[in-house]
């Protein structure tokens, strides 16, 4: 990919991460009545109301809190919490590392398994392997996250004992320790979109094997598995990374309800903690953070294409 | 190994679609060391069907029902899967209709070459990328140690063509199966094609299967010809028996409809009707209905594979009888 592609693919990141914070700064503009009152809740006294209106600077023009606010994000300050009273910043950037691993390996899981099926059910078109992984996957798409995470939990934990049941382990405990925490909630987080990459994939191989270039592979002597490593995965791998991506987001708000479940105090749990609250500081940061992330994936899918698939380069 | 049988002989080739026997009927030919074999005939006819075969590269659905194919002692229709690919890109070489569809767009054109070497010569990637320089040089490509670096997008049709004839000669074959390789390129460039193979087959000793519609690629290039129509082959000759003493009307009727080298282009005789599609051939001589020197009465019959002389075979009964004499063109 040429370098005033990136360049260009960087300025739209950069444009939507502004509309975010845009939008995220207006959550509290558009807090209908006295943001102030609201914020504070309806039995607050008149102190706290004037204290919460200073602290968010409501008392001031809205021209001017804009761009405080937006030099504040530019310079990674979100603002305290309104409970807390800690820094946005740090109180996410503490919450995100169970939340984010929780994410990555449900990634990882959704990839090894989605990908696995797919292959094996687009090269088996029609046979029973093929149709059982297609019943599979609508079952996996289906199937509730929190209820999966429930079922894991009660099995493979409480009942045979082979994971740990609850919360998460840093890595600092190790890395075997850290890693059986997040198999189930991983596996029950990443199963729908293994389910879902399963279905693209499936119909990517179809549709490759159908291509002449595999036909000339073939008449080169090649085995099914050189075809499948030497061409078709890289030929499918197109609108798999594309509909990964558009996964991830997904991905993210899912970590929501699988922290509940699993008892992982993430960014999900802040996320929950903070709506409840009504801390309006940390609910813009945790948006403004999900948003960068989503941004960031969708940056690395696009640089991928162009890995993949030479012809976009150019394009 | 076996010294003078022929390289490849196929022998009463049928394939099928479940719904449509007989699509490719009883076909057989042979291609000696050494030698080139045109497959011609209208579009429709089975040359791609009969082409792909050989190596057993039909689209699913399509079966081979019967027939004997033994190429250099080895019977494709009954070896193992193993020995199958051993024969593929390796003694045996095939170049597509298509290049561009043909060549992987995810892949640098020197993989592509390179790709027959590692899978029949386990050889290392950077010896194979070498070799495919050499060869990329040898297919009349310029700037080899750059273009191996290509992407099958960055390069013209007929260069796209020269990497798929590089591809195929890859690992030394014996025998080039060629399906209308230059069909899909411009006029100028499909010279330059037909050029290059034919300079292959000399310097490399390579026996070629050509399958053509264009009878006067033939005549440049080829030594014999099998003429097919309606999955069935109605003659086998050598090139000066085909043009001087055909031995079939639909052949008379194809060398009708080519324009002379000579003769400025006059009005070709274009031949009416055209190939009934699978499944609605008639019973006897399929060419019958179009055929001017129809004789329901005789043709109507199934037509037997007569020779007519030496290796010189025809499936119209009454050329073989005598009782029709068919005309070839005189050539200048
Ligand atoms: N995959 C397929 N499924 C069903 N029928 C097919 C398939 N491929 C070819 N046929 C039929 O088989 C017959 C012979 O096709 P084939 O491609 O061998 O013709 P051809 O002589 O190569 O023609 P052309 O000059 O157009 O390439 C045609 O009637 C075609 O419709
Ligand atoms: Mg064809």
């Amino acid at each position: 990919m040429s370098g005033r592609m990136i360049v260009r693919r960087l300025g739209g990141g950069v444009l939507v991460l502004w509309l975010v914070s845009l939008v995220t700064f207006l959550m509290v503009q558009l807090i209908p009545g006295d943001p102030a009152q609201v914020i504070a809740g309806e039995n607050a006294s008149a102190a706290d109301v004037e204290r919460i209106r200073e602290r968010l600077g409501l008392d001031r023009p809205v021209i001017e809190q804009y761009l405080t606010w937006l030099f504040g994000v530019l310079r990674g300050d979100l603002g305290r919490s309104l409970f807390t009273d800690r820094p946005v910043t740090s109180t996410i950037l503490l919450a995100a590392p169970p939340t984010l691993a929780l994410a990555v390996a449900a990634i990882v899981v959704a990839v090894l398994v989605g990908v696995t099926a797919g292959v094996l059910a687009g090269l088996a078109q029609g046979s029973w392997l093929d149709r059982a992984i297609s019943s599979l996957a609508t079952l996996g798409i289906a199937m509730p996250s929190f209820w999966v995470a429930m079922l894991l939990v009660s099995v493979f934990a409480l009942g045979l004992g082979w994971f740990p049941a609850t919360s998460y382990a840093p890595m600092s405990r190790g890395l075997g320790t850290w890693a059986s925490h997040l198999v189930l909630p991983a596996v029950a987080l990443g199963l729908a979109t293994a389910a879902e990459l399963a279905r693209h994939t499936r119909g990517c191989v179809a549709d490759v094997l159908t291509r002449p270039y595999v036909r000339t592979a073939r008449a080169r002597g090649a085995t099914t598995g050189w075809l499948v490593r030497r061409h078709i995965l890289r030929n499918a791998a197109i609108p798999v990374v594309t509909v990964l991506g558009l996964q991830t987001g997904r991905l993210l708000g899912g970590t929501i309800v699988i922290e509940a479940v699993v008892g992982i105090s993430g960014l999900g749990t802040l996320a929950v903690n903070s709506v409840l609250q009504r801390d309006y500081p940390v609910i813009q940061g945790y948006v403004l953070f999900c948003a960068a992330v989503v941004v960031l994936i969708n940056l690395i899918v696009d640089l991928t294409y162009g890995w993949i698939n030479p012809k976009v380069r150019t394009a | 190994m076996t010294g003078n049988s022929p390289l490849l002989s196929v022998e009463g080739l049928t394939i099928d679609l479940p719904a449509q026997p007989g699509l490719v009927q009883d076909v057989s030919f042979e291609v000696g060391r050494g030698r080139s074999l045109a497959l011609i005939g209208e579009s429709g006819c089975g040359k791609t069907l009969t082409s792909m075969a050989i190596l057993r590269l039909l689209p699913p659905g399509l079966t081979i029902a019967g027939g004997r194919i033994v190429f250099d002692g080895t019977d494709l229709l009954t070896c193992s899967p193993r020995e199958l690919r051993a024969v593929r890109g390796g003694p045996v070489g095939v170049v597509f209709q298509e290049p561009m569809s043909s060549l992987d767009p995810t892949m640098t054109v020197g993989d592509q070459i390179a790709e027959a070497r590692l899978l029949h010569l386990g050889e290392r990637r950077s010896v194979a990328l070498r070799r495919a320089e050499e060869l990329l040089d040898r297919v009349g490509i310029p700037n080899a140690a750059q273009r191996v670096r290509s992407y099958p997008h960055e390069l013209s049709g007929g260069m796209q063509q020269r990497v798929m004839i590089a591809a195929a000669i890859a690992c030394d074959p014996k025998l080039v199966i060629a399906d209308e390789p230059t069909t899909a390129l411009d006029v100028t460039i499909q010279a330059e094609i037909l050029g290059l193979l034919r300079d292959l087959q000399r310097d490399l000793d390579l026996a070629v299967l050509l399958v053509t519609h264009d009878l006067g690629v033939v005549a440049d290039f080829c030594d014999d010809v099998v003429v097919m129509y309606a999955g069935h082959v109605v003659e086998r000759a050598s090139i000066d028996e085909l043009f001087y003493s055909p031995g079939h009307p639909y052949s008379s009727a194809l060398l009708a409809s080519v324009p002379q080298s000579g003769s400025p282009r006059t009005r070709l005789a274009v031949i009416p009707g055209r190939v009934p599609p699978a499944g609605r051939f008639p019973a006897g001589c399929r060419f019958q209905p179009r055929c001017v020197h129809n004789r329901p009465e005789v043709c109507g019959r199934p037509q037997p594979d007569s020779v007519l002389a030496g290796a010189h075979r025809s499936r119209c009964g009454r050329v073989a009888s005598g009782a029709l004499t068919v005309e070839g063109v005189p050539r200048g």
